[in-house]
């Protein structure tokens, strides 16, 4: 396949990129300046990013499509399908030789899976540019880093090279550490940030350390064992053509995965492989960001010191950062670790669903409310990752989508309040409805997202969650030394619902509180109706909410064609 | 089914009040007056009730040649990795619920003229109630189901928990809060259990579709292993899941708790579609999916007490009947006071499902006689059209309640008395309503309830006798109500209030007075209907 023509992905990533330097050029004073290059990079590639998922979507559900080879796939089955599936579902490639000598490439290319993290990163970024429209504090500072935050998300979503994940992954937390430092809320910004920073920091350097390993262990495969493997697949054009035995290409190391390069034996123990042994910390590594219990303790003061457009990208996009990698890195890359250890992870999440719910139930702090929602939520796709079905892992596809959309949308209604009552103690708030109804209706929608109504996305999204954790009860079993539990998922399922009652019993309980109920005007004078471009953030986020949960074969089918390889490499279908 | 503007009538029966809601509510930000968004909302619903109208009319004309039980509008692709499909259509029980939704809601939108505060939004969410509720009766899917089950609750809560009475004398807060936060809960929790049942059915039988789940999953696995147990306890507990939820929106006693506070602190037009529709989706889910899904479980023995599930629905349908009307007969509240009678007339309607349930389940197990049969037929078609009447009575009712709460600021009985004289009109429409919920001969009630007793006697005989004595008490609150509102001496309080009907008023009563009359004098322009569709169901299943 031709991987050599420019494709818009460089564009998406270099964009917010060149941007953030150029506005670093710009006089602080001139402030009109500064958001205009912030807002039309924004424009820019959100409209790319949209770009980007109606193309691959027309891709997916084309007469003869991806959907239809991958079912051509399957059927015929064999040796190497799951890596065949990969490399066919990648579109909008480009490939780069980078470092050569160490098998580094610059590589971009988006599957099922990532085109609607690009498009969903696009929407944040438009979001984040416009909450910050009047920054006081140090404007140029804050729009450059904002845009490489911007730009070191879509870097990670659209990279197909190990390299150049982490590469982008360490670029967002770097200006994120200084957004929340410098730009938070006061009381607490320094130790969030501190916080979060070494939490997130931790689990990535576990993970490259097992990267390097794995891309160590796939060199060797491939120049004894798999030498002809390779050969095999380079003639076919399954790897681009120039690829070394020596390469951090997803699609290279998927090709050993798949062949039992991580089949081999490690620390002399009998039947611990590489596999099993580095999947824990590969999975964990990245999941710390996705809020996997019990490393999500960062998340809720994160989130809450950072300022409304950091809160806004971090819950809404970073979060899903680590979810994806954790599919992508440690499943993809380790099935069979993956089936060893989800059975136990999962009930990992199952805290994560329950207790994070319980807890945002007793927050008196807005923020932390809708914070240790995020926790909740994340567990879902945690969960849905642990399902290793196709019912379940497109639920959690379409949950990190949801999710990212609506806590964005909740941050933005969170920061919306905030800047005008200057308070976010729950009790103390009351009456906002009437007048800011915008913010009002924006958030009852975003919360009964997050309840899970029918109708809207969280619906669509949490329902093949559960139905695809009933579907792996019979699959699936945890083995104990000699003991071996079987169909606890059904309990899982069941236990986990609760948590359902519970985010449906503190949303009422939000929503009744600050927005209902009665309005004191003379403790907040300043409230008033929001701006031009705040209505634009609620529509922008708020209207995906809705399309989905209505029309869920706008982005159901694409998730499942991004999972379907994934499942194969499983072992399944 | 017929199109307009090229989209089949049904999806305009489900998104058409969406689209209106929409309308009425960014009408709020255009047009200043209040008296456009009330005359656009009433306009387009009216258009609705007349598609509504026309859908009925078009099934009963085709109703004779349908192949099968259901007349299937449109199926299309809709969430292929689970199977489900956006698959409408309708039978002769939902074409009367559709009839039912579609004069009731411009009915509410006129008990509501008076609304003043936010009334564009008011009327978007009765429009966005209407939404949901004909989804539910015209799905045939089970997840397209849930998904309009759930989603006719949230307007409910706001019109509740935002329109709802103000705070009693004395009082911070008005009970509406307590009672739609209470109502959120009680019907969330309820449907989680369901929820998971859904699930559970989509996945082992992989599909969704209600006419396909009918024949394999009562079938599914018996004797066999799911989960690692028994596929019957599986079975047994996602039955419990959707009993559960159906029972507490019906409401089956003892799952009525949410009901009177929500009656009695909704707008009038709240109560009126709570009382007129949304009761009518429980009964309808048992009909439409608890019976047909679960025949075996129905018939099952329940342990300890050795009578089967199907008798033990009976027994607390008829508690509801007698423990409803001691507790309507207790109330000072005008408003709980008809909130307890709707306990106590969907009683009758639970006797009724019982019956089809017990019946069902055996021609299903083993084939049961003719006579049998035909019980249990009578029974359903009883019942289908006690939901009806139901609605039609209840409907009225608190919309003279909520008529004389709104102008007397007081829902309390024994505030009231003697308001005939004041108020004529209102008393003779106020006697008239209440016999027809008595079910006074001539009436709707009367045709529904015997029928529902007619086809019970047989199956549940001492059940029967007890819910006819529960009949006499029902006799007992309804004169007491009237005695206490129109007779004894006029409580001169109220002598300079004017108590009489709006014109609004009069107009949204007298549909509901005309169609109780039909109905009661000649049943047989709606009986038909129903009972092609329930020989049909208990035909197809014994042959």
């Amino acid at each position: 396949m031709d991987v050599t023509g420019f494709s818009p992905l460089t564009a998406i990533v270099f964009i917010p990129i060149i941007a953030g330097i150029v506005i670093l050029f710009m006089d602080n004073k001139n402030r009109d300046l500064i958001r205009g290059v912030a807002i039309t990079a924004a424009f820019s590639v959100l409209a790319l990013s949209a770009l980007v998922y109606f193309g691959y979507n027309s891709y997916v559900q084309a007469e003869g499509g991806l959907a239809d080879r991958q079912d051509a796939l399957m059927e015929a089955g064999g040796e190497g399908v799951g890596t065949q599936m990969y490399a066919e579902a990648l579109q909008f490639e480009q490939r780069v030789v980078w470092i050569e000598s160490l098998g580094i490439s610059y590589h971009v290319g988006v599957d099922g899976l990532s085109a609607p993290m690009v498009l969903l990163t696009g929407m944040v970024a438009v979001a984040g540019v416009l909450i910050s429209w009047n920054i006081q504090d140090r404007m140029r500072e804050f729009m450059a880093f904002f845009m490489l935050l911007v730009a070191g998300v879509y870097g990670v979503f659209v990279a197909v090279d190990l390299f150049m994940l982490f590469f982008f992954y360490e670029l967002a937390i770097f200006p994120m550490y200084l957004l929340i430092a410098g730009w938070g809320w006061i009381k607490l910004r320094e130790y969030a940030a501190m916080k979060l920073t070494l939490y997130i920091l931790i689990g990535s350097v576990v993970a490259i350390v097992g990267a390097v390993a794995m891309y160590f262990t796939a060199w060797q495969f491939f120049t004894g064992d798999g030498a002809q493997i390779f050969q095999a697949a380079l003639e076919s054009g399954i790897l681009p053509a120039g690829s070394t035995e020596n390469s951090w290409s997803i699609i290279h190391l998927t090709l050993a995965a798949e062949h039992g390069a991580f089949d081999i034996n490690v620390l002399g123990i009998e039947g611990l492989n590489f596999a099993k042994f580095w999947f824990p910390m590969m999975f964990i590594g990245f999941a710390v960001l996705a809020g996997v219990f019990p490393f999500h303790n960062w998340s809720p003061d994160g989130h809450v010191a950072a300022p409304t457009a950091v809160s806004m990208i971090h819950a809404g996009v970073l979060m899903k950062v680590g979810a994806f990698a954790a599919l992508r890195v440690g499943i993809q890359l380790l099935p069979e670790g993956a089936q060893t250890h989800l059975p136990w992870i999962v009930f990992l999440t199952l805290i994560n669903v329950v207790y994070g719910a319980l807890i945002a139930f007793r927050q008196r702090d807005f923020k932390y409310v809708i914070g240790f929602s995020s926790v909740s939520h994340m567990g879902l796709v945690s969960m849905g990752w642990t399902t290793m079905n196709l019912t379940g892992m497109t639920g959690a596809g379409l949950q990190m989508f949801s999710h990212g959309a609506m806590t964005a949308l909740f941050f933005g209604c969170v920061g919306m309040v905030y800047d005008r009552a200057h308070t976010r103690d729950i009790p103390s708030l009351g009456g906002f409805m009437k007048k800011m109804p915008w913010v009002g209706i924006a958030f009852v929608i975003g919360g009964l997202t997050s309840m899970g109504m029918p109708g809207l996305s969280g619906f669509i999204a949490e329902f093949p969650i559960f139905q695809g954790l009933w579907e792996a009860s019979e699959q699936v079993s945890l083995q104990i030394g000699s003991f071996e539990l079987t169909n606890y998922y059904s309990i899982i399922v069941v236990l986990s619902a609760l948590g359902i009652v519970v985010t449906a019993a503190y949303v009422l309980r939000v929503a009744g509180q600050v927005f209902f109920g009665e309005f004191d005007a003379e403790k907040y004078p300043d409230v008033g109706d929001i701006a031009i471009t705040d209505r634009m953030i609620l529509i922008l986020l708020g209207a995906p909410l809705i399309i989905i949960g209505l029309f869920p074969p706008i982005m159901a089918p694409m998730i499942e064609s991004g999972v379907r390889p994934v499942l194969a490499l499983l072992g399944g279908g | 089914m017929f199109d307009i503007f090229g989209i089949d009538a049904l999806s305009v029966l489900v998104f058409g009040p969406a689209v209106a809601a929409f309308i009425v509510a960014a009408l709020a930000q255009l047009a200043p007056s209040k008296a456009v968004g009330r005359w656009t909302a009433l306009t387009l619903s009216i258009l609705l009730g007349v598609v509504a109208v026309a859908v009925f009319l078009v099934y009963q004309q085709a109703a004779p040649t349908i192949e099968g039980q259901f007349l299937v509008a449109q199926d299309s692709e809709w969430f292929e990795v689970l199977g489900a499909r956006w698959t409408l259509g309708i039978d002769g029980i939902s074409a009367v619920m559709v009839l039912l939704t579609g004069i009731l809601t411009p009915l509410a939108i006129l008990a509501s003229w008076n609304v003043e505060d936010r009334s564009n939004m008011f009327y978007a969410l009765l429009l966005l109630f209407e939404t949901g509720s004909m989804g539910v009766f015209v799905a045939m899917d089970l997840m397209v189901f849930f998904l309009f089950y759930e989603l006719s609750l949230v307007p409910m809560y706001f019109l509740i928990n935002q329109w709802g009475s103000l705070p009693k004398e004395g009082a911070k807060y008005s009970g509406r809060y307590y009672a739609s936060t209470k109502f959120m809960i009680y019907s969330i929790g309820g449907t989680l259990g369901m929820l998971l049942a859904t699930q559970l059915i989509g996945w082992s039988a992989g599909t969704f579709n209600i006419t396909m789940l009918a024949e394999t999953w009562p079938m599914f696995r018996q004797g066999d292993m799911l989960l690692g147990t028994d596929a019957a306890t599986i079975k047994a507990l996602a039955f419990l899941g959707f009993f559960v939820a159906f029972s507490i929106k019906v409401p089956i006693w003892p799952f009525h708790t949410w009901l009177p506070d929500a009656h009695g602190e909704a707008p009038t037009a709240g109560s009126m579609l709570l009382a007129g529709v949304m009761l009518k989706l429980g009964a309808y889910g048992f009909i439409r999916l608890v019976i047909p899904l679960f025949p075996d479980v129905w018939i099952s023995d329940v342990a300890i007490l050795n009578i089967n599930v199907a008798t033990l629905f009976a027994i607390l349908a008829v508690l509801g009947i007698i423990l409803g009307a001691f507790a309507a007969f207790g109330q000072d509240d005008i408003k709980r006071l008809v909130a307890y009678s709707s306990v106590n007339h969907m009683g009758f309607v639970g006797i009724g499902l019982a019956v089809m349930a017990q019946i069902y389940g055996q021609v299903w197990a083993s084939g049961a006689s003719g006579a049998d049969i035909q019980s249990a037929i009578l029974a359903t078609n009883g019942t289908v059209m006690q939901m009806f009447n139901h609605g039609l009575s209840s409907a009225a009712m608190f919309l003279l309640a909520g008529g004389l709460y709104y102008k007397t600021h007081t829902r309390e009985l024994s505030a009231y008395g003697g308001l005939w004289v004041k108020a004529p009109v209102m008393g003779a429409i106020f006697i008239f309503t209440s016999m027809a919920s008595l079910g006074l001969p001539g009436l709707n009630g009367f045709v529904s309830e015997f029928l529902i007793v007619r086809g019970a006697w047989p199956v549940f005989t001492g059940l029967t006798i007890l819910s006819m004595i529960g009949l006499l008490f029902t006799g007992g609150y309804i004169l007491k109500g009237i005695r206490a509102v129109l007779h004894g001496p006029f409580n001169l309080h109220w002598k300079d209030y004017n108590l009489e009907l709006t014109r609004a008023e009069f107009i949204a009563i007298a549909p509901l007075m005309v169609l109780m009359l039909i109905t009661g004098v000649y049943p047989n322009w709606i009986l038909p209907v129903i009972n092609t569709t329930v020989t049909t169901l208990f035909a197809g299943l014994a042959g």
